[in-house]
């Protein structure tokens, strides 16, 4: 009963002039809290539509989705909003932080829109960024980070109104192997030691194998729900060769 | 999202590309500058067609002499003296709309003192025309009553006969000659200026009724004037007294009703309103003209602020995904729209305050800057922020998350 994600039948159907492309052609999945997701398949598979729905970004054409119990999929675009800022975080492949805007302050964006004072903001932001060990540099301008840094930052920015789902569209993919090792590594302790549920849409293997359970999409169907023991990235760390040159900051 | 923070967003998205927002500023200033300036310039002519008016003499009505008619020929207004001098008195004595009324004689005589010579307009008349016309002597004294009962051979001067006659000389208590009679000065009138078509007030002189009668116009028709200056007690009892002095002296005249007046009532102001009015009307032309240039630099902030939502598409894209709403995104972006319309207002203020001062100064042209003048050009560069700024704010907050998050 403690499933925090349940779409019944979900149906995306876009219409380009004349043309009916459907993209989700009937998707059921329940997802409980605390579970760390892996969402596989090839592009056009289906698997960035169903992330958008499942992060409030778009509304199905068909179908339910039900967050936390609630029925999400009739609400208006204000209240999805509201729930995007407070419920789900994301992580994008190419980071999405604001240029020209300091670290800190791109941690705090989230906190700007369900007005939090300025005091609690900062504490909030200084918090997130010591969670994702990068105290000290939140006066930095995403420029001056190395891409392991900046997306670390947008995975404090992604916990800094505590969501309870953390939405992963390629977090790895313009970073190098032991990179992206330490952001799963990330991604794994939050899982493990906050219980946030993590979905991370990804197409490498390698990075999927650290999930506790793997989806799999097909045109616009899932094709296959498989849950393993998943790999630690903590171990895997321990064993590469101790990096020569760390940050690039 | 609160205020001060959507400001600071602004402030820190204009401040990026300063050049730009210096130049999408640059189309208010001049809109309102220009609108400040030129409302300056017509309502400083204005105020100087007022100040004409209010020299002539307020609530001012002239009543003149009919004309004659012999064998056919018609002459003009005032050929033949019909009004005289106890029409005069009877206006101010019977009439309860009339302040002051005054028999005025009038014509031109050369004036003689010592080697100088001058030609001017006399006017022969009681004390109150002078009270009629709001004149004051600003040396020596006025004409008084006694004067004219003891029909004595003084005169007061205005400055332009006074100036050419004794230069830097005092005239008050000299001698001079008119139609070779002597007079003697007892003052000098204050300076008046030119009426509105250009006629130097200050080139006359006033002796008293009874001497003009004796010794300069009166001998053809005696106890007749040639026109009656009246000055109603207000504006608003202007009309009343006109129909008031028309019944009066058709009935001292003796006229049947289906006889034609044989004088008329000029009312001066009701003329000078006229140009009061046309100018009003410059000004309020000259002021919409200026606002077709602000017009032109709200379509400036409209083109600006669309080029910045579409550069900005990805960070709309941000926004909106960490929970930013739609009228979060339209606030953000009216509010930036209007901070360039404002400060572009503002600065534009200061230019056109000075601007208007500077034309003042070199073109001596009177302007007239008024408060009313600067809160209406700067609301309205307001205005013009919050109207150019709306579709592009809009077109930011409709934008769909997904492909705003996709763009390049």
């Amino acid at each position: 009963m403690d499933d925090l994600i349940r779409v019944e039948h979900l149906i995306k159907i876009y219409y380009l002039g004349e043309v009916q492309v459907p993209a989700l052609k009937g998707v059921d999945l329940c997802i409980r809290a605390g579970e760390f997701v892996a969402i596989m398949g090839a592009s056009g598979s289906g698997k960035s539509t169903f992330m958008n729905i499942l992060g409030c970004l778009d509304r199905p054409s068909q179908g339910r989705y039900f967050l936390e119990g609630t029925d999400v999929s009739g609400l208006t675009k204000d209240d999805l909003a509201r729930i995007r800022n407070e419920k789900i975080g994301f992580v994008f492949q190419s980071f999405n932080l604001l240029n020209r805007t300091t670290a800190l302050e791109n941690i705090e964006l989230p906190l700007f829109y369900n007005n939090t004072s300025s005091r609690t903001r900062h504490q909030k932001a200084t918090e997130a960024l010591t969670g994702v060990g990068l105290s000290g540099r939140g006066h930095h301008l995403p420029s001056q980070l190395s891409g392991g840094q900046q997306q670390r930052v947008a995975i404090a920015r992604a916990l800094v109104n505590r969501p309870s789902l953390i939405l992963a569209d390629e977090p790895t993919g313009n970073l190098d192997t032991r990179t992206s090792l330490e952001i799963i590594e990330i991604f794994q302790k939050l899982n493990q030691q906050s219980r946030i549920t993590i979905i991370l849409v990804t197409h490498e293997q390698e990075i999927a194998s650290y999930a506790g359970r793997h989806v799999i999409f097909r045109d616009g169907k899932i094709i296959q729900d498989l849950s393993f023991q998943p790999r630690q990235a903590a171990d895997d760390l321990a064993l590469m060769p101790t990096p020569t040159e760390e940050a690039i900051a | 999202m609160n205020f001060p923070m959507t400001l600071r967003i602004a402030f820190k998205a204009l401040n990026r590309n300063k050049m730009r927002s210096g130049l999408t500023m640059l189309g208010i200033i001049i809109g309102v500058s220009a609108v400040i300036a030129m409302i300056a310039v017509g309502s400083g002519a204005k105020a100087r067609i007022q100040e004409q008016i209010a020299s002539m003499g307020s609530n001012l009505l002239i009543v003149l002499s009919g004309s004659a008619t012999s064998g056919g020929l018609r002459f003009g207004t005032g050929s033949v003296p019909t009004l005289t001098v106890d029409d005069a008195k009877a206006i101010a004595a019977e009439l309860p709309s009339v302040k002051y009324s005054a028999p005025v004689l009038t014509g031109v005589v050369q004036i003689v003192s010592g080697n100088q010579n001058w030609s001017t307009v006399a006017y022969g008349s009681t004390p109150e025309a002078l009270l009629i016309r709001d004149w004051p002597v600003v040396n020596g004294r006025a004409l008084t009553q006694a004067d004219v009962d003891g029909r004595t051979a003084v005169c007061l001067l205005g400055q332009t006969v006074a100036d050419n006659l004794f230069g830097d000389m005092d005239p008050v208590g000299q001698i001079v000659r008119i139609k070779k009679f002597p007079f003697t000065v007892v003052g000098v009138l204050a300076l008046k200026g030119q009426t509105t078509w250009g006629q130097d007030q200050d080139d006359t002189l006033y002796v008293p009724l009874t001497t003009s009668q004796r010794l300069l116009f009166g001998r053809n028709f005696p106890g007749m004037v040639r026109s009656i200056s009246v000055q109603a007690t207000s504006a608003n009892t202007l009309k009343q007294a006109e129909e008031e002095i028309t019944q009066l002296l058709r009935q001292r005249h003796r006229l049947r009703p289906d006889q034609e007046n044989d004088f008329s009532v000029r009312n001066l102001t009701e003329a000078m309103s006229t140009a009061e009015e046309s100018a009003r009307v410059m000004s309020l032309l000259l002021g919409a003209i200026a606002s077709i240039a602000l017009l032109v630099g709200g379509i400036g902030i409209m083109n600006i602020m669309l080029v910045s939502v579409t550069e900005r598409t990805r960070e709309i894209g941000i926004r909106l995904a960490v929970g930013a709403r739609e009228r979060d995104i339209l606030y953000q972006f009216l509010i930036e729209a209007l901070v360039l319309s404002l400060i572009g207002g503002l600065i534009g203020l200061i230019i056109g305050v000075s601007a208007s001062q500077l034309i003042s100064h070199f073109f001596k042209w009177p302007t007239l800057v008024s408060l009313e003048a600067l809160l209406l050009s700067f609301s309205f560069a307001g205005g013009v922020g919050i109207f150019f700024g709306f579709y592009p704010a809009r077109k930011a907050a409709k934008l769909d998350p997904i492909e705003a998050l996709r763009y390049e």
